[in-house]
C-alpha cells in the first residue's frame, strides 16, 4: 500500500472535486456522504500503510515515493515524492484520524448551513493541502501544501463572509500568515543556495558537514523558525489564532487546534538535523515558545468568550511543543502535538456542542449548569481538560510532563519553572471554563432551551475523549523499552549532540511527575475555589471590593491573599497584556506597517501626475543616472 | 582639411539636446513632436558621421530606415492630434491629465 | 563578373510572411467588402492567420542558425518567443471580438494592425542586428499607438495614445542614440560582432553610453522605472482588448530584446550593468507593488502590477545565469497566459463599453457567477505567485537563480514585494467571494469562445505549475544561446 500512498490525498482532492464544482447540484446527503466519506479513505488508506511499514525490513524504512518530476533542471531538483517515514506517518495517522472525526461532526454541526456543499468542499481541500505538507519529501513541495492550508485557513475563517469580522478576521490570517511565508521561503532559497538541493533527506545528509553553529545554518534554521512562527501563532505572529475563531467551530478544532497549526512544529521537528546544528537557533525556539506557552496562557485567564479561552490555551500549547523542540526533545513535541491533537479537537468540538445547543451563545458568562442539559457533552469535556491538564492517567500528562522533563534536564531551571506556572495557569483557567460553563446556577436568557447534541456530533466525542485517556499511554516513560512512541519516531530525529547522557534516576522522574501534578491540582484548586464554592468572589475582584475581613471571622482570608497577590495581579496582567500588548503593540506594528505602506502608497501616486512632460522628464532623469553612472567612472 | 569626427559628433549632441528641452518645455503638442524629430535627426547626423569614420555603409543604411520610421510616427502623431483638436478644440499637452495616479 | 545572389531560406521567416500578408490583406478586404461580411470574418481570418503562423513556427524548431546575412536568428530562442507572442496574439484577438463589437468598431484594420504589431515582437525576438532589433521596436510600437487611440471619440483613449507615442518617440530616439553610439565605438551593429568586439577590447565610452541608452530604450518598453510612468496612464486609457494585448506582448518582446541584446553582447562587462539594473529592478518593484494598493480602478492596478512583474523580471536578467534566463522565459509565458486571462474576466465583468472597472464592482461576482469568479481567482492567484500555479514556480525560477548568483538582498527584497502584492491581489478575491453584491449590474455577456479560452488559461495555468517539466526543458534548450 505504500507505493499508492499518494492515493492519501487524492481521495479528498476527488471529494473537493465533486463538493467544489457539483456542490450545488448533488443532494445534501450526497455531500455528506462525499466529504467524510474521502477523508475516510484517506483515514483507511493511512492505516494500511502504517500497519505495511510497521512489518518493513529495517532496510526499506523509510520510503520515499516517487510521483512525478515536478521540477528539473540543470542544478535544481524538486520532485512531487512522497517520504513515508516515522515521523510523516504519525501526522498523516493524526490528520487523517482527527481529520476524519471532524467531518463527521461537520455534517451534525453544519446541518443547516446554507453553504453545505461550500463547507465541505474547502474542508476537503484543506486536508489534501494538509496531506501534502506533511508527506513531502523535499522542502519546495511542503511549501505548496503550506501556502495551500493557509489558503483553505483563510477561506474557513472567513466562511461566514456576511460578519465583517469573519471576513477581517480571515483577511488578517491570511497577510499575517504570509510575513511567516516570507521567512520560510526566504529559508527554502538559502537551503537552495547552501545544499544545491531541496530535498530533505539530502539537505539532512549534508548537514553533518557543517560546524555546529555555523552561521548560514543558524540564519536558515531562524528563517524556516519565522515561517514557523507564522504558521503557529508564535510570538510575535500568534494574533491572528484568537481572530480566528470566527469560523465556525468544527474548522477551529480542525485547523487552528488539531492539525494546521502544529504544521510549524512538525516543519521544526522535521529539520532537527539542521536545528541541532544551529545551538542559537534552538535557544531562540526554546525561549519563543516559552515565552508564547506563558504569555498566553495569562491572556487565558481574563477571557469570557469559550472559543478565546480555547484559542488562547493553543496558543500556549504549541509554545510548549516549540519549547521542547528548542530543548532538543522532538519527540516530546511531536508527542504533545498527537495528544494535543486529540484533546484540544476534543475540546473545541465539545465546545461546539455546548454553543450549538446554546443556540450560538459564546460567552461563558451566560453560561453555567449545563452539566445535566449535556450529560455527555460535559463528561468529554471534562476528560479532555483534565488531559490538557495533565492529570494522570490522561493523555496530556504523559506529554507535558515530558516536556517539562526535559525543559529541566536539558534546558535550564528557568524554563522549567516559568513553563511549570504556565501549567498552573492552564490548569485554572481549563477548569474556570468548565466550572463556569457546567456548573453554577444557570445564567442563560430564558428563551434559550440548551439541549444534547445528536450522535452523529456526540459519537466523533466520544471517541477523542478515548484517545484523549489513552492515547498517552504510546509514550510511558520511566520503563526502558515501553515508550513505544519514542522508539518508533527515533529514526526520523536528530540528536543534539551527545554530550552529557546523564541517567536520570526514576524516583528524580517520578518526583518531577508528582510536581507537575502538583503544579496542575493548585490551578484547579484556584479555579475551584473561585468559580465553585465561592462563584461571588470573581464578581468581587473584579468590583475590587475593598472590605476589611476580620482575620478570625473571614474563612476566605486565604482566597483573599490569593485575591490580592496572585490572581489579581495575574488577571490586571493579563488583561494588560491582552488589550495592551496584544491589541495596541502588535496589531499596532501590523497595521502601522501597513498603514505605512499605504501612506507611502498614497505619497508615490502623485509622482503620476498625469503630465506627460513629467513622465518624460522621468525618462530624462533616468538617462542623465544612467549616463552619469557610465561616464564618471 | 578634413573635419575631425568630434565636430560632428558635437553638432548632433546639441540637437539632440535641443530638441529633448524642446519636448520637456513646449506646450503644444506638435511642436513637440518636431523636437522628437530632430533628436532622430541628430542621432542620423551622428550616425552618417560614424558610418564615415568606419568606413562602412551599415550606418547610413540605418538612417534611411530611421527617416522612413519618422515618417511613420509623425503619420500617426499628426492623425490623433487631430483627433484630439477635435475633440478638446486644443493640443496643449499640459491640458491632457484626466488620467493620473 | 557574377553577382552573389545571398542564399535565403523564406520559410525561415515563414510567420513573419504570414503574419504580414494577412495583415496587408485584411485591410485590403475591410476597404472593398460589403458591411456584412466584415463583423463576421475578420477575427476569424485573423486567428487563421495567427495559428497558420504558429504551424510555421513549430517548423522552426532546433534550427539554430541565422539567415539574411545573419539578420535574423533563427534559433529556439526566437522559437520560444515566437509561440509566446502568437498566444499571446491569438487569446487577445478572441478576447477583443465582443468588446469591439459593443463599441461598434469592429474594423479590419483592428486586426491587422494586431499583427502588424506581433511582427514586430518577432523581429526584436530574433533580430541578430541592432538595425532589426529597432526596425522591431518599432514595427511594434506604432501600430499599438494606432490601437490605444482607436476609440476616437473618448478623450481618455485619446490621451492615452498621444502620451504612449510621445513618450515612445522620446525614448526611442535614445534607443537610437544609443544603438549609434555602439556603432560609432565599434563600427558594427551585428549582435555577434558587438560581442566579440567588447570581448576581445572592452568598452570604451562609447560602448558604454550606449549601452547605457539600450537599457533606457528597453526599460521604457518593459515599463521599468524610473521610464514605467506612461504605463498606468496609456493601460488605463486604451481599449482593454489593446491593453490586456500589450501588457503582454510588448513587455515578453522587449525582455526578448533586453535579454537577448545583454546576455549575447554584454555577458563579459556584467559587473558593469548589474548595479545599474539591480537599482532599477528594486524601484520598478516597489513603485509598481507599493502603488498599486491605492489603485481602486482595475485597469490602473493591472497596470501597476504589470510594472511590478517587470521588475520580477528583471532580477532573472540580473541573475544572468541560465536559470534566469530559462525563468525569464518561462516567467513570460506563464504571465503571458495569467495576465490575458485576468484582462478576459475584467472584460467580461466591465459588461457594455467598460462601464464596471471599479474593484467594487467585483462584490458578489463569487455567487452571480461562480465559473468567472474560480478562473479569476486561479489567476490572481498567479499573479500572486501561490503554489501550485505557474505563477508561483516562474517566481521562484527567478528568485533562485538571483540566489545562485549570489544576489541575496535583491530577492530578498522580492520576496517582501510579493508580500505586498498578495494584499491588492487578494483585495479582489475578498471583494469577489466575501462582500455581497450591491446592486445587479446586469448581465455579464460571455461567449463559448471566450468561456472556453478563459477555462483552458486558467487550466494551463494550473497545469504549467503542477508539470511545468516540458516548459521548462523547451526554455532551458532555447537559452543555451547564452553560454552558461
Amino acid at each position: 500500500m505504500i507505493q499508492y500512498v499518494w492515493l492519501v490525498p487524492v481521495f479528498p482532492l476527488i471529494g473537493f472535486l465533486i463538493n467544489g464544482l457539483l456542490g450545488k447540484k448533488i443532494s445534501k446527503n450526497t455531500v455528506s456522504l462525499v466529504g467524510p466519506g474521502s477523508v475516510g479513505l484517506s483515514f483507511a488508506w493511512v492505516l494500511g500503510c502504517f500497519w505495511e511499514y510497521l512489518h518493513l525490513p529495517a532496510k526499506a524504512k523509510p520510503v520515499e515515493v516517487f510521483v512525478f518530476n515536478w521540477i528539473t533542471s540543470g542544478t535544481f531538483n524538486a520532485q512531487a515524492a512522497f517520504l513515508v517515514d516515522p515521523l510523516s506517518l504519525v501526522m498523516l495517522l493524526v490528520v487523517s484520524g482527527v481529520g476524519f472525526l471532524i467531518h463527521i461532526y461537520s455534517v451534525g454541526y453544519m446541518h443547516d448551513d446554507p453553504g453545505y456543499a461550500r463547507y465541505f468542499s474547502y474542508l476537503n481541500l484543506f486536508v489534501v493541502n494538509m496531506l501534502i505538507l506533511v508527506m513531502a519529501n523535499n522542502f519546495l513541495l511542503m511549501f505548496v501544501g503550506w501556502e495551500g492550508v493557509g489558503l483553505c485557513s483563510y477561506l474557513l475563517i472567513g466562511y461566514w463572509y456576511e460578519k465583517q469580522s469573519a471576513s477581517d478576521a480571515g483577511k488578517k490570517a491570511f497577510v499575517v500568515n504570509r510575513i511567516g511565508d516570507f521567512g520560510f521561503l526566504l529559508g527554502i532559497f538559502l537551503i537552495f543556495y547552501t545544499f544545491g538541493t531541496v530535498n530533505f533527506r539530502e539537505v539532512f545528509a549534508q548537514a553533518h558537514n557543517f560546524p555546529v553553529g555555523s552561521a548560514i545554518l543558524t540564519i536558515i534554521t531562524l528563517c524556516l523558525f519565522v515561517g514557523a512562527t507564522g504558521k503557529s501563532a508564535q510570538i510575535p505572529l500568534y494574533t491572528w489564532l484568537p481572530d480566528a475563531m470566527e469560523g465556525p467551530t468544527p474548522v477551529s478544532a480542525l485547523i487552528h487546534a488539531a492539525t494546521m497549526v502544529t504544521a510549524g512544529v512538525y516543519m521544526v521537528a522535521r529539520c532537527s538535523a539542521l536545528y541541532v546544528m544551529a545551538p542559537i537557533s534552538m535557544t531562540v525556539v526554546a525561549v519563543i515558545g516559552l515565552a508564547t506557552a506563558f504569555m498566553a496562557a495569562s491572556i487565558g485567564l481574563a477571557q469570557n468568550d469559550i472559543k478565546r479561552v480555547l484559542a488562547y490555551s493553543t496558543v500556549s500549547q504549541l509554545g510548549y511543543m516549540f519549547l521542547a523542540c528548542g530543548v532538543g526533545a522532538f519527540v516530546a513535541a511531536i508527542f504533545h502535538l498527537m495528544t494535543h491533537a486529540f484533546f484540544k479537537a476534543l475540546l473545541f468540538l465539545g465546545s461546539g456542542s455546548v454553543i450549538h445547543g446554546m443556540h450560538g451563545e459564546q460567552d461563558m458568562r451566560k453560561m453555567g449548569a449545563l452539566k445535566n442539559k449535556m450529560p455527555i457533552t460535559y463528561a468529554v469535556m471534562l476528560v479532555g481538560t483534565l488531559a490538557i491538564a495533565g492529570i494522570f492517567p490522561f493523555a496530556g500528562f504523559f506529554s507535558k510532563d515530558e516536556i517539562l522533563f526535559k525543559a529541566l534536564t536539558d534546558g535550564h531551571v528557568g524554563y522549567w519553572a516559568i513553563a511549570s506556572l504556565g501549567a498552573m495557569m492552564t490548569a485554572f483557567y481549563m477548569f474556570r471554563l468548565i466550572f463556569m460553563t457546567f456548573y453554577g446556577e444557570k445564567r442563560w436568557d430564558h428563551h434559550v432551551h440548551p439541549h444534547e447534541s445528536p450522535p452523529v456530533m456526540t459519537i466523533p466525542l466520544i471517541i477523542l475523549a478515548i484517545l484523549s485517556t489513552v492515547g498517552g499511554f504510546v509514550g510511558i516513560p520511566l520503563i526502558q523499552g515501553w515508550n513505544v512512541f519514542h522508539e518508533f519516531l527515533a529514526p526520523s530525529i536528530a540528536h543534539v549532540a551527545a554530550g552529557h547522557e546523564v541517567h536520570h534516576s526514576m524516583t528524580f522522574e517520578v518526583m518531577m511527575m508528582l510536581v507537575s501534578m502538583g503544579v496542575a491540582g493548585i490551578g484547579i484548586f484556584i479555579a475551584y475555589k473561585m468559580y465553585i464554592k465561592q462563584p461571588e468572589l470573581p464578581a468581587q475582584v473584579t468590583a475590587k471590593v475593598p472590605g476589611l475581613y476580620d482575620l478570625i471571622y473571614n474563612k476566605y482570608y486565604v482566597d483573599e491573599i490569593y485575591d490580592a497577590t496572585v490572581v489579581e495581579p495575574i488577571k490586571n496582567g493579563s488583561v494588560f497584556l491582552w488589550q495592551e500588548a496584544d491589541s495596541k503593540v502588535i496589531d499596532g506594528a501590523v497595521n502601522g506597517t501597513a498603514s505605512v505602506v499605504d501612506r507611502l502608497s498614497l505619497v508615490i501616486r502623485k509622482l503620476e501626475t498625469g503630465y506627460v512632460q513629467n513622465y518624460a522628464l522621468g525618462i530624462l532623469i533616468g538617462v542623465a543616472v544612467i549616463t552619469g553612472y557610465y561616464l564618471g567612472r | 582639411m578634413e573635419i575631425p569626427i568630434s565636430y560632428y559628433l558635437i553638432l548632433s549632441s546639441a540637437l539632440f539636446a535641443i530638441g529633448t528641452v524642446g519636448v520637456l518645455i513646449r506646450r503644444n503638442a506638435i511642436i513637440i513632436f518636431m523636437s522628437i524629430e530632430m533628436m532622430l535627426n541628430a542621432v542620423n547626423l551622428s550616425l552618417v558621421a560614424f558610418s564615415d569614420l568606419h568606413r562602412s555603409i551599415d550606418g547610413q543604411m540605418l538612417v534611411f530606415f530611421v527617416m522612413v520610421v519618422a515618417a511613420a510616427e509623425v503619420a500617426v502623431g499628426l492623425a490623433l492630434i487631430y483627433v484630439i483638436f477635435r475633440n478638446k478644440g486644443n493640443v496643449y499637452v499640459d491640458e491632457l491629465n484626466i488620467m493620473k495616479w | 563578373m557574377s553577382i552573389d545572389i545571398p542564399t535565403i531560406c523564406l520559410t525561415n521567416i515563414g510567420p513573419l510572411i504570414t503574419l504580414s500578408v494577412a495583415g496587408l490583406l485584411l485591410l485590403l478586404f475591410d476597404a472593398f467588402s460589403g458591411k456584412a461580411m466584415k463583423k463576421a470574418h475578420f477575427h476569424q481570418f485573423s486567428l487563421v492567420a495567427v495559428v497558420i503562423a504558429l504551424l510555421q513556427t513549430v517548423w522552426l524548431w532546433n534550427r539554430q542558425t541565422t539567415d539574411f546575412s545573419r539578420m535574423i536568428y533563427v534559433d529556439n530562442f526566437s522559437f520560444f518567443f515566437n509561440v509566446i507572442f502568437l498566444l499571446g496574439t491569438g487569446i487577445s484577438i478572441i478576447l477583443s471580438v465582443h468588446y469591439l463589437e459593443n463599441y461598434r468598431k469592429n474594423y479590419g484594420e483592428y486586426y491587422a494592425l494586431m499583427l502588424f504589431a506581433a511582427v514586430g515582437m518577432i523581429l526584436m525576438a530574433a533580430g541578430g542586428n541592432l538595425v532589426i532589433i529597432f526596425l522591431g521596436v518599432e514595427i511594434l510600437s506604432i501600430p499599438i499607438y494606432i490601437l490605444s487611440g482607436l476609440f476616437r471619440e473618448d478623450l481618455k483613449s485619446n490621451e492615452a495614445a498621444l502620451k504612449y507615442l510621445l513618450l515612445g518617440a522620446f525614448s526611442s530616439a535614445f534607443l537610437l542614440f544609443g544603438i549609434a553610439m555602439l556603432y560609432g565605438g565599434t563600427g558594427t551593429f551585428y549582435l555577434a560582432d558587438l560581442a566579440a568586439f567588447i570581448k576581445k577590447s572592452g568598452m570604451n565610452g562609447f560602448t558604454y553610453v550606449g549601452m547605457g541608452l539600450l537599457i533606457v530604450g528597453f526599460g521604457f518598453k518593459v515599463s521599468m522605472a524610473p521610464f514605467h510612468m506612461w504605463t498606468p496612464d496609456v493601460y488605463e486609457g486604451a481599449p482593454t482588448s489593446i491593453t490586456a494585448f500589450m501588457s503582454v506582448g510588448t513587455k515578453a518582446a522587449a525582455f526578448a530584446a533586453f535579454l537577448r541584446v545583454f546576455l549575447e553582447v554584454f555577458p563579459t562587462v556584467r559587473m558593469e550593468w548589474d548595479l545599474l539594473l539591480w537599482v532599477a529592478a528594486v524601484a520598478t518593484m516597489t513603485v509598481g507593488n507599493v502603488t498599486a494598493l491605492a489603485q481602486t480602478n482595475i485597469k490602473r492596478m493591472l497596470a501597476y502590477s504589470s510594472i511590478a512583474h517587470a521588475g520580477y523580471i528583471l532580477v532573472g536578467l540580473i541573475a544572468g545565469n541560465q536559470l534566469g534566463a530559462t525563468g525569464i522565459l518561462y516567467y513570460l509565458l506563464a504571465y503571458t497566459i495569467m495576465n490575458l486571462g485576468a484582462f478576459g474576466v475584467v472584460i467580461a465583468v466591465a459588461r457594455k463599453k467598460d462601464n464596471y472597472l471599479n474593484i467594487y464592482d467585483y462584490a458578489g461576482l463569487g455567487f452571480q457567477y461562480p465559473g468567472l469568479a474560480a478562473v479569476m481567482s486561479v489567476f490572481l492567484f498567479s499573479l500572486v505567485g501561490m503554489p501550485p500555479t505557474a505563477g508561483f514556480l516562474g517566481k521562484f525560477y527567478l528568485f533562485s537563480a538571483a540566489v545562485e548568483a549570489g544576489y541575496i538582498w535583491l530577492v530578498i527584497i522580492a520576496v517582501i514585494n510579493s508580500l505586498i502584492s498578495v494584499y491588492y491581489y487578494l483585495r479582489i478575491t475578498v471583494i469577489m467571494y466575501m462582500q455581497p453584491a450591491e446592486a445587479d449590474l446586469g448581465p455579464v455577456a460571455m461567449t463559448p469562445v471566450v468561456n472556453a479560452t478563459l477555462i483552458i488559461s486558467a487550466l494551463a495555468v494550473l497545469l504549467i505549475g503542477i508539470f511545468p517539466g516540458s516548459i521548462f526543458q523547451l526554455a532551458m534548450n532555447s537559452v543555451k544561446i547564452f553560454g552558461s
